[in-house]
């Protein structure tokens, strides 16, 4: 199993070490090059989405990314990586990858402040200790192919839909590996 | 530590492999968004002018921080004065999302610092060494930066700041478990956090680099001595062509290992912060708050 990490911005180490310790063996992404079919999957961390989406273009990996998840590659994106994949992003016209049927809004909870830490119930996985930092929340799922996962107090904070997988959290700031399990079991 | 400390330090996490740009206007926050930064710092003057203007230097108008935090989407942080714990709640109060109780400007008080612990929103702290940051990390500081030395476009200082801290971690990382006690007492820090630094080769917390940031170069070669991200704060917006540097820090930051992208991304940047030398400074505020 080689998973690929965008490594432009961000918490990739976080996700490179839980998906290590789960098996995978590690390829951080930062240039085009690295970018190669010998990847069985991607992962798009948390961070700042203004900053990734930006150095997605500048390093040239926009094209092979978004056209590797078209052709069937598992992606799992987590909070700024939710966005990357998000169809529409909310008060905004920019669109990032949007290979994904949902529309986000960002800091949908608002500032730091609003952060918060809570135990979601996450289908195909169970309880879980969800993270969410300035987190964005699904505003709609666009088609009936995007699944909710899990949702917080009426809002949907994880969507699968065919080989992508969103969450809104931060499941590489816990110490508790199912949802990347759940990932690698995508593959 | 308790749960908000945690979703602080989180926060903290991701930011790391960016640029945090001190801006002093909306205009320049849309610039330094535009440009990739991962976050900026709200300040009336950036440090060069400080250190130009001379007398007390303060926490900025709540109004203008209000101003760029409705102008871009990413994280806003903010400076307080060393230990003054009212200009602190005052940023807690408008929603801030990161404190930086900064050394730039005068400190408020020359014994304490801010006791983080009581606060709900995160803090960054400067430091020249180990010891200062476990202190300022052991008084609730969620994130840590090489103090270097702000507003003057030269590295020397954020180098030797990082270096130090490096290879006192090393040190810690390497020593038998029987002698770290004596460790945390030379150090003036609890027990426990030597433990951590020990036990994991690393600070409890984000560690970027600061002060005297300038160039592409720059930024890489910190990233090199193993900075989690990078401050730039007069770096930016002294130099000639502000847009076109930012982005290249930006770059810089993701592709420190990358000396051939590092050669184009420091290609016609225009004219750089002049600076000034180690030697022709008159005012050292890394000697502020230890």
């Amino acid at each position: 199993m080689k998973i690929g990490v965008l490594a432009l911005q961000g918490a990739f180490a976080e996700h490179a070490k839980t998906l290590s310790e789960l098996g995978a063996e590690i390829v951080e992404i930062r240039r085009k090059t690295q970018f190669t079919d010998a990847l069985d999957g991607l992962v798009l961390p948390g961070g700042e989405s203004t900053v990734q989406g930006k150095l997605l273009r500048e390093e040239g990996l926009f094209a092979p990314v978004k056209q590797a998840i078209g052709a069937g590659m598992p992606v799992f994106g987590t909070c700024a990586g939710m966005i990357l994949l998000a169809k529409r992003i909310e008060e905004s016209e920019t669109v990032h990858l949007g290979t994904m049927d949902i529309a986000v809004r960002r800091n949908a909870y608002g500032r730091q402040l609003a952060s918060f830490r809570t135990r979601l119930l996450v289908e195909g996985v169970g309880e879980y200790p969800a993270v969410f930092i300035r987190a964005p929340y699904a505003t709609e799922l666009l088609s009936s192919a995007a699944r909710p996962l899990a949702v917080h107090e009426g809002k949907i904070v994880a969507v699968r839909q065919a080989n992508m997988l969103a969450a809104a959290f931060h499941p590489e700031l816990t110490s508790d590996p199912r949802i990347h399990a759940y990932f690698l079991d995508m593959l | 530590m308790n749960e908000r400390f945690e979703l602080n330090k989180n926060l903290a996490q991701m930011l790391k492999g960016g640029v945090i740009m001190d801006v002093t206007t909306p205009e320049q926050a849309k610039i330094a968004e535009e440009a990739g930064a991962c976050a900026v710092m709200a300040l009336e003057r950036i440090p060069a002018d400080i250190r130009a203007a001379g007398g007390v230097s303060r926490m900025s108008d709540p109004k203008m921080i209000k101003g760029i935090q409705q102008a871009v989407s990413i994280p806003v942080m903010a400076k307080c004065r060393i230990g003054h714990i009212a200009e602190a709640q005052i940023l807690q109060a408008i929603d801030i999302d990161y404190i930086d109780e900064s050394e730039v400007l005068s400190p408020a008080d020359d014994v304490y610092h801010i006791d983080k612990t009581k606060f709900a929103v995160p803090f960054v702290c400067g430091a020249r060494d180990l010891g200062e940051a476990l202190r300022r990390i052991s008084e609730g500081a969620s994130m840590i930066r090489t103090k270097g030395e702000p507003g003057t476009g030269d590295v020397v200082q954020a180098v030797r700041h990082m270096r130090r801290m490096m290879s006192e971690i090393a040190k810690v990382a390497a020593m038998r478990e029987d002698e770290l006690y004596e460790e945390a007492k030379a150090l003036c820090v609890p027990y426990d956090l030597i433990r951590s630094v020990h036990d994991n080769g690393k600070l409890p917390v984000v560690n970027f680099a600061a002060g005297g940031i300038a160039t592409p170069a720059d930024a890489a070669l910190m990233m090199q001595l193993g900075a989690e991200g990078v401050f730039v704060g007069s770096g930016i917006f002294k130099s000639g062509d502000p847009a076109k540097r930012a982005r290249a820090i930006v770059q810089a930051v993701t592709n420190y290992d990358d000396p051939k992208l590092l050669a184009e991304l420091s290609e016609g940047l225009g004219e750089a912060m002049v600076g000034i030398n180690e030697q022709e400074i008159k005012l050292l505020m890394a000697e502020r708050g230890k």
